[in-house]
């Protein structure tokens, strides 16, 4: 056991974060965490580090990985936290990447990955169902086998950005006979076939970040389908233990604790700033504790990662904790403004308005935030049943 | 001990109820608080005729001779229907001041605000103060008979709604001194005030407000210019009081519909309301429900008690409903999954405006450490 860095680490650690200082578009500083940016400033970043070969840290180097060990990964996202640079976004990356590369063929891996390491396709889920959340097993939507193709018929809904997807992966049931897990098959959907539809669905803090999708007799070819029909779930429960521990979000966390102690120190509670109140210190002091203690238990999970097992249900912990601290952080954020949580910035910059918010600059969007965390407990498999899934698979209850 | 309304309380409550019903069900206020105004001035001149802007004034003021516990009356029904109007401006917090008035403010603006013809803000937070009422940069000088008032009032809500601000100022002393604040009456018209006004993430309506060395009369002083501090925080207790019950309100609609929606969404071919783990977290906020109930009325019966003890009393509310709010607030949209996220039902915004009833007059924070220093000073007095 060590916790320092090595000299070959913090040579690492100084050339990413001169290539970070180097190549990081100026224009989208302080982006960072906003879900409402354009395809381009979404991409921007990913389509450099795709030029680079670092836009998938975490892929074996056979398929474009960069091959460094878990602490080189560890410092890359904790420099790009630094920054608030915007990551690439996680269905190509960390969701649908990995299962290409597991399970599907070899054209299908020539076909796609090259694209979603330079960030060129943009993919999108296709998991959930109005009648399918939490019992994703339960989806209806078909796959109906025709000659080489497959026929599609349903509605998928919550699918984050589909509006700027190329493609989407698909979760559809090929055997209606089947046990509910056993007759469902993992299909990859141009986002521009013929009957396709992509509604937005508007959000509580007023963004349009999800859709409902709507698939009418979309035809998509057979070589479509990852690895063997019917055994989708595999697949799809693969995908889910990755999603999960992308979740944690610990360097981004630290960066916005970093963030929340700036402004402590400019808000004054009865002339002392906020930071110097024991009230509020304390509370940067438990979520920095509660942050440390997330961050352990990632880089034990990253150890063991190395050492050739993958994320099991050990990554319900990260995705628990990694989303309550990312809900405690902007909780306290608005506290922190005081009454200048209350203006509703994007009320007042909508139709490309270029007003400027009230109140000081961090104080805007502070409730927006707040109110867009709360889905994290929600999505990726919610909160209880990460918790149902540590009873039973870790406590055998 | 007596917990029942009186007859003219539940004939308010029931009346009020069955007009939101009619008039304010979810779909016509998701358009009324999109359209420009923001609010609907005919709502509020229906509000003075079934008596609510009179409710809880004396007789001799013109009122219909109720008090606080009409105000709560009427902010909870008020909190069950989310609405936007600002009674709480200007009937429990302008009225309030000019209870305290002279007759002829009484005459001249409390006439007005009964009938429906003037609407208020209060202008009392400013961007440097957080919840301190005393922390002001805002002055007003002398002049002549009357006052100049120069300063910056930060998201007054209700203001572009008003006529008439009810503005705090210094007159004299150093910032956050006790004794040197004054309260005065400005028309919204008047010369040097301007305002910015812009939405609120909980669909109200508010403004940064200037004063450019406004000049108002003599007759525009509420109570003593020099001292008025205790008066303010009066006012603002029994406008806690009402913000706790309209806080009342949201909790047990936002419980309501968590309720009904886990009886009918299912999933794991159960309703998810049969997970024991929903139904503990549905009975912990249904006690959080109960508790707010029970603190409000502690604090509304505690209005007219000695200062210390009032103030204990709101603040202990405001620190109880602040975590209520918030915890069902945050559990109600938990337990609609996906669905909770989404603009188009109700109860998102149930949890915005619970999120922002704990920030108004105080946070938790805030009303933890003034019932603290409270406890702490009957201590030290017991200790003599
Ligand atoms: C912003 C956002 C983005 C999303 N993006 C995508 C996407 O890109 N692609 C995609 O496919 N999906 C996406 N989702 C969907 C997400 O995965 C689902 O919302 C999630 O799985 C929960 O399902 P549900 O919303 O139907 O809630 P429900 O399953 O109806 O759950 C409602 C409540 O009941 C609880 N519950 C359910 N079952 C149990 C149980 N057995 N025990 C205890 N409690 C239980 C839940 O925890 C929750 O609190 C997104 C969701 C959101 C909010
Ligand atoms: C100090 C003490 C004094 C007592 N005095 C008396 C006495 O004078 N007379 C007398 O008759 N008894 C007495 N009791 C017994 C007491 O009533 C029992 O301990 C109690 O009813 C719980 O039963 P148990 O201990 O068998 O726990 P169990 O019933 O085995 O419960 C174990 C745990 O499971 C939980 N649990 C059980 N069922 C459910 C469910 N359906 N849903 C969710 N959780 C559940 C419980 O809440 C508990 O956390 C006493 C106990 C103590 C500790």
């Amino acid at each position: 056991m060590n916790l320092e860095f090595s000299p070959e680490e913090i040579a690492f650690r100084d050339e990413v974060r001169t290539f970070i200082r180097d190549n990081y578009p100026q224009e989208l500083v302080g982006l960072g965490n906003r879900e409402d940016l354009t395809r381009e400033q979404f991409l921007a970043w990913h389509k450099i580090l795709g030029k680079k070969g670092w836009s998938a840290p975490a892929w074996p180097q056979k398929y474009g990985g960069t091959g460094w060990t878990s602490t080189q990964r560890y410092i890359w996202s904790e420099e790009n936290a630094r920054v608030d640079a915007l990551m690439p976004l996680p269905f190509g990356i960390s969701m649908v990447g990995p299962v290409i590369y597991t399970f599907g063929n070899e054209e299908q891996k020539a076909k796609h990955l090259p694209g979603i390491l330079a960030g060129d396709v943009w993919w999108a889920q296709g998991y959930s169902e109005p009648g399918a959340g939490s019992d994703l097993a339960s989806l209806k939507t078909t796959a109906v086998r025709d000659g080489d193709h497959y026929i599609l018929n349903g509605q998928k809904t919550w699918t984050t950005l589909a509006q700027h997807a190329d493609w989407g992966f698909f979760l559809c049931r090929t055997d209606p006979s089947a046990k509910a897990q056993e007759g469902i098959s993992f299909i990859l959907v141009d986002m521009k076939s013929p009957g396709i539809e992509v509604r937005p669905i508007k959000l509580i803090d007023g963004t349009h970040e999800v859709n409902e999708t709507w698939l009418t007799d979309v035809r998509v070819p057979v070589e479509n389908l990852v690895g063997k029909e019917n055994e989708g779930w595999t697949y799809a429960k693969f995908l889910l233990a990755h999603e999960r521990s992308g979740i944690a979000g610990v360097a981004r966390s630290k960066r916005g604790v970093e963030r929340l102690r700036t402004i402590a120190t400019q808000e004054t509670m009865d002339g002392t700033p906020l930071i110097k109140t024991d009230e509020f210190a304390r509370k940067i002091s438990q979520l920095e504790i509660d942050l440390t203690a997330l961050e352990f238990t990632e880089l034990r999970t990253l150890a063991s990662e190395a050492a050739g097992k993958g994320p099991g249900p050990e990554s319900s912990i990260l995705k628990i904790k990694g989303t309550e601290i990312q809900q405690r952080l902007t909780e306290l954020t608005l506290e922190a403004v005081g009454n200048y949580g209350a203006p509703y910035a994007r009320g007042m910059m909508h139709d490309g308005s270029n007003e400027v918010g009230v109140g000081p600059d961090y104080s805007n969007f502070s409730a927006d935030s707040y109110f867009n965390m709360r889905k994290t407990s929600i999505y990726g498999g919610s909160n209880e049943i990460q918790r149902n899934i540590i009873s039973k698979m870790i406590l055998g209850l | 001990m007596d917990f029942n309304f009186t007859e003219e309380q539940t004939m308010i409550r029931d009346s009020l109820a069955r007009l939101i019903k009619d008039q304010y069900d979810f779909d016509t206020r998701r358009k009324v608080v999109a359209s420009k105004d923001g609010w609907r001035p005919e709502m509020w001149a229906q509000f003075a005729e079934l008596g609510l802007l009179a409710a809880p004034f004396s007789e001799e003021d013109g009122g219909l001779g109720g008090g606080p516990i009409d105000a709560m009356v009427v902010m909870e029904e008020f909190g069950k229907g989310l609405v936007v109007e600002p009674f709480l401006q200007t009937v429990v917090l302008a009225g309030g001041f000019l209870k305290a008035g002279t007759e002829a403010q009484k005459q001249d603006h409390l006439a007005a605000l009964i009938s429906g013809e003037r609407v208020f803000a209060f202008a009392y937070a400013e961007p440097k103060g957080r919840y301190n009422l005393a922390d002001l940069e805002t002055t007003a000088t002398k002049d002549g008979s009357g006052w100049k008032i120069s300063g910056h009032k930060a998201v007054v809500i209700g203001a572009p709604w008003a006529s008439h601000l009810i503005v705090t100022a210094r007159t004299s002393g150093g910032r956050r001194d006790a004794k040197g604040v004054g309260v005065f009456i400005v028309a919204k018209d008047a010369k040097g005030v301007t305002t910015r006004d812009y939405p609120t993430v909980d669909g109200r309506r508010a403004s940064e407000v200037h004063f450019d060395n406004v000049t108002v009369g003599a007759d525009a002083v509420i109570g003593d210019p020099s001292d008025s501090l205790g008066l303010v925080e009066k006012v603002t207790d029994e406008a806690i009081a009402a913000l706790c019950a309209e806080a009342c309100g949201a909790m047990k609609v936002a419980n309501a519909q968590t309720v009904d929606y886990s009886k009918t969404r299912k999933q794991f071919g159960t309703p998810i309301g049969k997970f024991q783990v929903l139904q503990h977290r549905m009975a912990d906020m249904f006690i959080e429900h109960e508790q707010s109930i029970s603190m409000t009325y502690m604090a509304t019966l505690k209005l007219e008690e000695d200062e210390v003890t009032r103030k204990k009393a709101a603040s202990a509310a405001k620190v109880r409903i602040g975590q209520a709010g918030r915890f069902v607030g945050q559990q109600s949209i938990q337990i609609h999954g996906g669905m909770g996220m989404t603009d188009e039902l109700a109860i998102g915004h149930y949890f915005k405006r619970l999120t922002m009833i704990d920030s108004e007059f105080g946070n938790v924070d805030h009303h933890l450490k003034r019932y603290t220093e409270l406890s702490a000073a009957d201590v030290a007095v017991a200790a003599e």
